[in-house]
Parts: C-alpha cells; structure tokens; sequence
C-alpha cells in the first residue's frame, strides 16, 4: 500500500473511469467515432468552443454559459496553470477610487502609449467597459487590495496621466498585491466552475476547421490524456491562446507562450497583424528572465546606472521611471550601450527599492520580495535587483473588431469578418495596444474581450441553433501533418532548432532594430524554418508525448517568428517598440497602417490595413497625432 | 529541508520496491546550451538524477533512470536539469512545466524525498550524491513525472470556491467594500496555486483520498469561510463538517513542511475545526 499508485495502466484507467463520473472536469459530449485514418476521432457538437483557459479564455466561456450557450473550453494547460497567472501589477480602470479618475483619460494615455497605431473605436470600448469590468472581478470574489476605506486599491503604473496628460500621474491600476494575475485567474476559474463549463483540460488544439466558404466550423485538438484526436464542431470558435514570447531566447514568458493560435490561424490563410511589436519590459531579472512588475516602480522604486544616477530624470523628466515600458528599456539600452551598465560585464542595470519602507514592501510587493530572493540572490530590502529590458508582451496577434470578431482583407474590405472565428486576449489584435501596450492594460483586455466575444456571439447566434455538416474531410490535413511529425527522422532535435530561432530573435530583433539586423535577421530566420524539414522526434507514442508536443509548438513558435521578422524589416520607421536607428521617428504619412502577414506555403507575405481612427460615437472626440513625449 | 522525514521514508521504501528496477542511462555530455558563459568555463561538476520512468505505450515496470549531467553547465534550479536532460539527452523524458517561477504549479514532484516545485527548488550540486526524482507520491501515473490531477481538482471544485452573496453591494454597480484587516484575513490562502504537495504529502491523505479533503480543498475551504464578503459561511462549514471530509486531519503537519509558497495549511484546518465547535447548529 506504500507503494506508487502506478504499477499499470489498467489500474489508472480503471480508477480513472471511476472518477470521471464523479466529476464535470473530463465530461465528454456525445463521442461518435468517425474519420477513417489510422486515427481514430471523436467528434464533439458544440454551439461555442473557446480554445484557452487564461483570463481572455475563462471570461469568453463564463459569459458564454450566462447566455446559455453549450460551451466547451478547450486548453492544453489546467486553467489555473495558464501564463495570465504570473501578472503581477494589475488592472487599470477608471474606478476613481484614489483621485478623481475619467476613461477618456485612460483612453487617452493609452491611443498616446500605443503610439497611435491603436483602433481608437476598440480603446475606447475597453478603457469605458474597464471600471464595470473590475467591479465584476471584485463582485465575482477577487481579493483586491484595499484602501483605508474599504474600496479597491489602485497604485500608480507607467504611462497612466490624469487630464489627458496635464495632471500628474494616475493611481488607476488595481491590484492583489503584487499577485493580481494569479487572483485573476482563480477568481475566473471558480466562476466557470460555479457556471460548470465544460472543460477539456490538456487537450492540444491542432488546427482550425474551416470550410471551403471560409467559414470556421470548430477545431481539432490531441487529447493528451490518452492520445485520441477530437474534432469540436462549433458554430462560434474563440481563440485565446495567448502570447509567443517564447519565440525569444530570454522572455518573462512561460514556456507554453507558443502561439499556437496564432500559428492555428496562419495555417488556414489568415493574417497576423502588427507582429512587429514585441514589448521589451523594462525590468526582467537579469540571466533569470522573471518579471520584476511594473508596480515596483509605481511604489516608488527607481533605476539607476554604474554612476548611481537615476537616468530615467533625462530621457522622461516629468514621467521620469513611470514612462511607457518602450521609453524605460530604450532608455536603459541606451545608458548600457554608453558604457554605464552595472555588473562585472556592464551589462545591466539596478532597481533600487531599498529606500522603500519594509511595511510598502511586504503589503504591496511579497510577490517579487520572494521573487528577487530566490532567481538573483537579493534581499530587496537591502540590496538593489539587477535588471535588463526583456521579452513580455505581444501587441500583435489576430486581428480583430471591437467585438472580438476576427477581421481579414477581402474584396477590398479591411474590415471583412471571418464567419464563426472570435480572438481574444494577447492571442488577438483588436488593436488596443497598437504599438506599444502600457501595464496594467492587457488583464484588462483579457476579461473586456473575452466577455466581448461572448455578447457578440449571443448577438448573432442561439443556443441550440443548427450547424452545418463538417465537411467530409474535415481535419485530414491536420491528421496527416501530425502523422508526419510523429514519425520526423530528420537529425536535428527539437531543442536545437528552438535555440537557433531564438538567437535569432534575440540578435536581429531586438530593442533596437536596423536594416542590416532585420535583413540578415530574414534571411537566418527562414533558413531556421527550412531546417524545420529535419526535426527529429525520439518519443513516437502518443499519450502524453511531450517531445511531440513542443516540435509542433516549435512549428507554431516558427511561424510566428517569421512573421514577426519580416514585418519589422518593412516597416521603415520607429513607432512604439519598433525602434529603427535607420529610421528614427514615426512616419504617419506613411506608416500609420497596420502589418497583415500572412503564411503562404513557408513564405511570408505581407499586406496593411488602415488603423481605426474614428471613435464608437460621440462620448469622446478622437484623439489625432502628436509627438509622444513623457 | 530535514523535516520531510516521514515523506523520504516513503520514497525510500518506493524506491526499494522490487517493483523498480534501476537502469543507467548513457549520458555521453552533450552539446553545451549553456546559459551563462561564464559558468561554462568551470571545471565540469558532473552530478547523478535518478529519475522515476514510465511509459503506459509501454506499460510494464517503472524504472529509475539515470541521468549524468554538468551542473556547472546548467541553471540553478532542479526544473533546469530536466529540461537540460530533455534538451541535449532524452526528449522523451516528461513532465509538467509552465512558468518556471512557481507561480503556476505545474512541476510540482518528489525531488530527494520532498515534494516541492521543480522550478523554486535549487539543485544540490554536490557530486557525491544522487538526486531522486520520482512523482507526487500516491498519486496515479500518467506517464514519468506526470500524474493524474483530476480527484484533486475534483475536491477544490467541491468546496465551492467561488463568492456567494444574499444581498448585493451596499451601492449597486460598486464593490463590495472589505477593510484591510478583513482582506489580510485572506492572506496566506488566497496564494495557493493548487500544486498539490501539500496533500500529496499527507498520510491521511493518502489512506483516504477520495473522501478526505485534504490540505489543499480544506485551505481553500477556509479562504472563503474567512472572506467577509462571502454571506455563507455557516453553510460552508456545515458541508465540511464531516468525519471524513475533514476530521481525518490530524495535525501531523506535513502539509505545512512541502507547501513551497510557505502556506500552512494545517493552521487553517484547525482554524475551521474551532470554528465548527463555535458553530451554532
Ligand atoms: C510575468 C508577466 C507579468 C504580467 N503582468 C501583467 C500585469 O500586471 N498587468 C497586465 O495587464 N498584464 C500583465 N501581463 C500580461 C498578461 O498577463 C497577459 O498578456 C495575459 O494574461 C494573457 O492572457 P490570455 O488569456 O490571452 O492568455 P494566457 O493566460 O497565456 O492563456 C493561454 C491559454 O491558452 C491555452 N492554449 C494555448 N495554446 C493552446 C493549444 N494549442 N491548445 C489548447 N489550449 C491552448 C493555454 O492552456 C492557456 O489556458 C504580464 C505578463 C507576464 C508574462
Ligand atoms: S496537518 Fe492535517 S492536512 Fe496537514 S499533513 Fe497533517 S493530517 Fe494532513
Ligand atoms: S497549500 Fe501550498 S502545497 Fe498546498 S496546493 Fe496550495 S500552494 Fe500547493
Ligand atoms: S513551472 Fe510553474 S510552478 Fe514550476
């Protein structure tokens, strides 16, 4: 009886079976199995599926199961395991519960942070939506921190103004500490349990299912379980899988950030938009690559260089530390570039929050107290946290409407929706973030969107509502490509390939970008790609084949980054965190479009459409162009 | 850690199981990934990790398997050498992992007879010594470290951890207000990330895992019964009040000793045992 329950697999599935009844967690719909390959797959009738479990995924699917929609919630990682649980800072929402607060200044802060690449429409629909957003969170349970009144606490984050930027800095993001991201997530799991949402936990998604009319009608997923392929039919299919960070050698992103919906989109002809801006974060703990938040500079803690100087008073004088995360790491590229980086190699910098009361430190930021301990070493009380700008956020992504409708070009129409396809979260573009998204801003995106996707979906569609057939070989392509993968013999591992693009990334895309890094950067970019021919994968079973599992997360990570590459070698100026020493200023004559890549056959083909410049309606006046400074 | 003596026995005697046969792995030093150039320039420290492997494809008898590697060629963390095994070594090797700063309780494994976060736990460098890894003991193996969560999950989603309300916000459309001192009630709860080496490390939990709790579901039970907001408290101690569901709990405190973000989740069981006796019924 002391022995590991794991002698056989009868044994485990036996009891397992047993277990399944007891629980909604693994509820399989109505399996019918079908499709003639040598694998066999169940088939699933849905009204809505939402792929991802993170904040954008859980908020679609609670909002779908209000509406009495037939949910099912597909994610390849235990909802709670998703990455929307490392955020640390917060939430941003004109709640006013610190100073006086307005939206239209919140939208405003954030169309300046994008650098006016954002769909004003879309921002001032998040930035209005975001107080009755948080409120919904705290009402649904989130333990927010608060103030002496009782009312939800909001501190101070980058790029956040009050009256359109004449009055001072905005207290605006609400936080738990400096865990927000972790209660997000709970606080939005426990209500999808409370709605008993159909999950299928540590299902992969493959592909999308579309048909010849360009229509989504679901998607095919690997259950990793027991190795049995699932096609979900579904009138309504919501992407959100989240970021790709992991595209880059050193991100504060999880190692599951593979943009595998992005890479399920691309496959089935459509476009990536903006995938050029790739967010820098200031302050990501050097060698380690973990998020020191934002939130650590809102309480009052300050970069410094070799000198001991708090150089940020230069590049920002009035925002000074609190400038947008673009400003703050070029900043900080720069003072290193000049020789004033710290360390033995003068390669970084140091975050100061040792002036910091202890008291500040264990109520508002325990998290990266523990955080700095244990990956640099530091006692933040004592000693300053050696810092450097790293890989966090992807501002591009699907591109999509305000109501989370995924949009492509067709017959001239820029705006044209692709029937049955909904993104949300950092998986999508919608595009709140344009060029550049300020803290605090994406949890907010995440549960605007996905609620957003829902409302939408319950617009257009009932539940119950009939569906058209799949058709006949609905998800063949994807059988026989994962067949092929299966079996890769080629010599070069998995790992090997993953490291060689993310050097690349790393090198040619980078904080600072030129014509010759981005060149080059291309050309090493799709010769990465082409060796992708000679992956070879050791694990030839199918439950639970993690090698198999990160060579297709590979090919999806692969996609993204040659999109990326390419986009940034066109765009010839500097917006947001595209920053080219070549072209050093913004160039709206010119520039001011969104990139649509797209992935045709292993090539990269790139389109633009136009940015949204007009709002929702008459509540706010547009914001025009104007220089960007803090 | 010396207090998971109780745990280790158990490994030890795991490990001992005829059941296990050892086999060692030809790990010929492999390409240097190395992260940090000038940790590569050390003389090579090659370290031993015997790992737990099982493959249901396969199925038969679980192996402990050995891996040799450079620790001077690697980052700190145990969740840096499997990866680096996975890596350069033996793909096929499988376990949970996201984050890779314990934030997501996804590694959670038995690693030198405690269970903890491959990814918070540094690696003991010296060469001497083996290190084990096998997984979450009593756990049902899916595959290698990998094992099967769902009677966990199961129990958290039984205690319903969601708020519930009988009357709305003082002032509609607005938070419900907390004080500091009510929210700072929550702490140490609220920051659970549902790793499960606390229950997997309970003997209790072990005997009865299907019908006691364990730590886990019961800390969650007592973040909401002690959340001001939350009006059903005394409902929520009424459907633990149970022989079973929370009386198998007997202060040993191996809970407390494996949880690696330092929760205690005995504590909190005995805060709820008190508050049954208190309650009015
Ligand atoms: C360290 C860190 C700190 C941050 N702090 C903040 C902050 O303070 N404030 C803020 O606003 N933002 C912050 N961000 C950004 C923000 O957390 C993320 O952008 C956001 O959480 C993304 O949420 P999501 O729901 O889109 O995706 P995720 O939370 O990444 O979820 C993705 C989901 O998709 C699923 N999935 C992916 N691929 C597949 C597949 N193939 N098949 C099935 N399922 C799949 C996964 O299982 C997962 O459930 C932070 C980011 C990081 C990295
Ligand atoms: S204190 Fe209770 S829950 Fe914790 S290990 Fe002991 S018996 Fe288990
Ligand atoms: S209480 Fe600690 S050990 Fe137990 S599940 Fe939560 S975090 Fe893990
Ligand atoms: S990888 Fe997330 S807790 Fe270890």
């Amino acid at each position: 009886m002391l022995s590991l329950r794991s002698r056989s697999r009868q044994l485990w599935s036996v009891s397992k079976l047993a277990l399944a009844s007891s629980t909604h967690l693994r509820k399989v719909g109505d399996p019918k199995r079908s499709m003639s390959t040598a694998y066999p797959v169940v088939d699933h009738t849905y009204d809505a599926v939402v792929v991802g479990a993170g904040g954008a995924g859980l908020r679609a699917a609670i909002g779908l199961s209000e509406h009495g929609f037939n949910t099912a919630c597909i994610t390849k990682l235990f909802p709670t395991r998703s990455h929307t649980v490392a955020a640390q800072g917060g939430i941003n929402a004109a709640l006013g519960n610190m100073t006086e607060d307005d939206w239209r200044w919140h939208m405003y802060d954030t169309v300046k942070g994008s650098d006016w690449l954002g769909d004003q429409d879309s921002i001032q629909y998040m930035c209005r939506e975001a107080p009755k957003a948080v409120i919904e969170l705290e009402n649904y349970g989130l333990p927010f921190s608060r103030t002496e009144q009782g009312k939800i606490y909001q501190r101070a984050f980058g790029g956040q103004s009050l009256n359109y930027g004449k009055g001072g800095q905005a207290y605006r993001c609400a936080c738990a500490a400096d865990r927000t991201g972790h209660a997000l997530l709970h606080t939005l799991y426990g209500q999808a349990l409370k709605h008993n949402t159909q999950f299928f936990v540590e299902y992969f998604a493959l592909d999308l299912l579309m048909n010849d009319a360009g229509e989504c009608q679901g998607v095919i997923a690997l259950n990793l379980d027991d190795g049995s392929l699932h096609r979900f039919r579904a009138k309504s299919t919501v992407l959100a899988t989240g970021g790709y960070g992991r595209a880059y050698f050193s991100a504060t992103s999880a190692h599951t950030c593979t943009g595998d919906g992005n890479a399920m989109a691309a496959r089935a002809g459509l476009p990536l938009e903006d995938l050029e801006f790739v967010q820098f974060h200031p302050t990501g703990i050097y060698g380690a690559g973990c998020l020191i938040t934002e939130g650590s500079r809102g309480e009052g803690g300050i970069l410094r260089n070799s000198e001991g100087e708090r150089f940020m008073e230069r590049y920002a004088p009035t925002a000074k530390d609190l400038a947008s995360r673009d400003v703050v790491s070029r900043s900080m590229t720069m003072e290193i570039r000049e020789g004033r980086g710290v360390g033995p190699l003068k390669d970084h910098i140091y975050l100061h929050l040792n002036h910091l009361p202890p008291e500040v430190l264990k109520e508002r930021l325990p998290g990266i107290s523990e955080t700095a301990a244990i990956f640099a070493g530091v006692n933040v009380t004592k000693e300053p946290i050696p810092v450097l700008p790293t890989v966090h956020y992807n501002m591009g992504g699907i591109p999509t409407n305000t109501y989370g409708q995924v949009v492509h070009i067709k017959d001239g129409d820029p705006d044209a929706v692709v029937p049955g396809l909904f993104a949300a979260g950092e998986a999508a573009c919608a595009s709140v973030h344009g060029a550049n998204r300020l803290g605090a801003n994406s949890l907010l995106d995440i549960v605007v969107f996905g609620r957003a996707c829902a409302n939408k979906i319950a617009e257009i569609q009932k539940p119950g509502e009939p569906q058209k057939e799949l058709p006949k070989n609905a998800g063949e392509k994807t059988v026989s490509w994962l067949n092929k993968l299966r079996y890769a013999d080629g010599d070069l591992p998995t790992s090997k390939i993953r490291l060689d693009m993310q050097r690349v990334m790393q090198n040619n895309a980078a904080v600072f970008r030129t014509e010759e890094t981005l060149k080059e950067g291309c050309q090493l970019i799709n010769e990465t790609w082409k060796t992708f021919e000679r992956v070879k994968v050791q694990d030839r079973s199918l439950i639970w084949n993690s090698d198999l599992i990160e060579t297709i997360e590979l090919e999806n990570l692969l996609i993204n980054a040659c999109i990326t590459m390419h986009s940034a070698e066109a765009r010839k100026e500097s917006r947001g965190a595209h920053a080219r020493e070549d072209y050093k200023t913004r160039d709206d004559k010119n520039w001011m479009k969104h990139t649509v890549g797209y992935w045709d056959n292993g090539k990269v083909r790139l389109d633009y459409r136009p940015v949204h410049m007009n709002t929702l309606d008459n509540e706010v006046e547009s914001f025009p162009p104007k220089a960007r400074v803090y | 850690m010396s207090a998971c003596s109780k745990l280790s026995a158990l490994v030890r005697r795991t490990a001992r199981n005829p059941n296990l046969s050892f086999i060692r792995a030809t790990s010929t030093a492999a390409e240097s990934q190395s992260k940090s150039s000038t940790a590569s320039r050390k003389p090579p420290n090659l370290k031993k990790f015997n790992i737990y492997r099982w493959d249901p494809n396969i199925g038969g008898k679980p192996e402990m398997k050995t891996y040799t590697i450079d620790t001077n060629d690697c980052g700190p963390m145990v969740l840096d050498a499997l990866i680096k095994i996975k890596n350069e070594m033996d793909s096929t090797l499988t376990f949970r992992r996201s984050c890779r700063e314990g934030i997501c309780g996804s590694c959670a494994m038995n690693i030198d007879g405690c269970n903890g976060l491959a990814c918070l736990t540094k690696i003991d460098t010296n060469p001497s010594k083996d290190t084990p890894i096998t997984p979450l003991p009593h756990m049902l193996v899916v595959k290698d470290l990998v094992v099967d969560m769902t009677n966990f999950y199961a129990q958290y989603k039984s205690v319903e951890p969601w708020l519930k309300t009988k009357s709305p916000p003082p002032q509609a459309g607005k938070e419900y207000y907390q004080s500091k001192e009510d929210r700072a009630k929550l702490d140490n709860m609220y920051e659970c990330i549902l790793c499960a080496c606390c229950s997997t490390s309970c003997p209790s939990y072990w005997w009865n895992p299907e019908l006691y709790l364990g730590p886990a579901a019961l800390l969650h039970a007592h973040r909401w019964i002690a959340d001001s907001r939350d009006e059903f408290t005394n409902e929520r101690l009424a459907a633990i009040d149970d022989e079973f569901k929370l009386y198998r709990c007997h202060t040993i405190m191996n809970c407390a000793r494996a949880c690696p973000k330092g929760l205690n989740p005995g504590k909190q069981i005995a805060r709820i045992k008190q508050l049954e006796v208190a309650r009015p019924k």
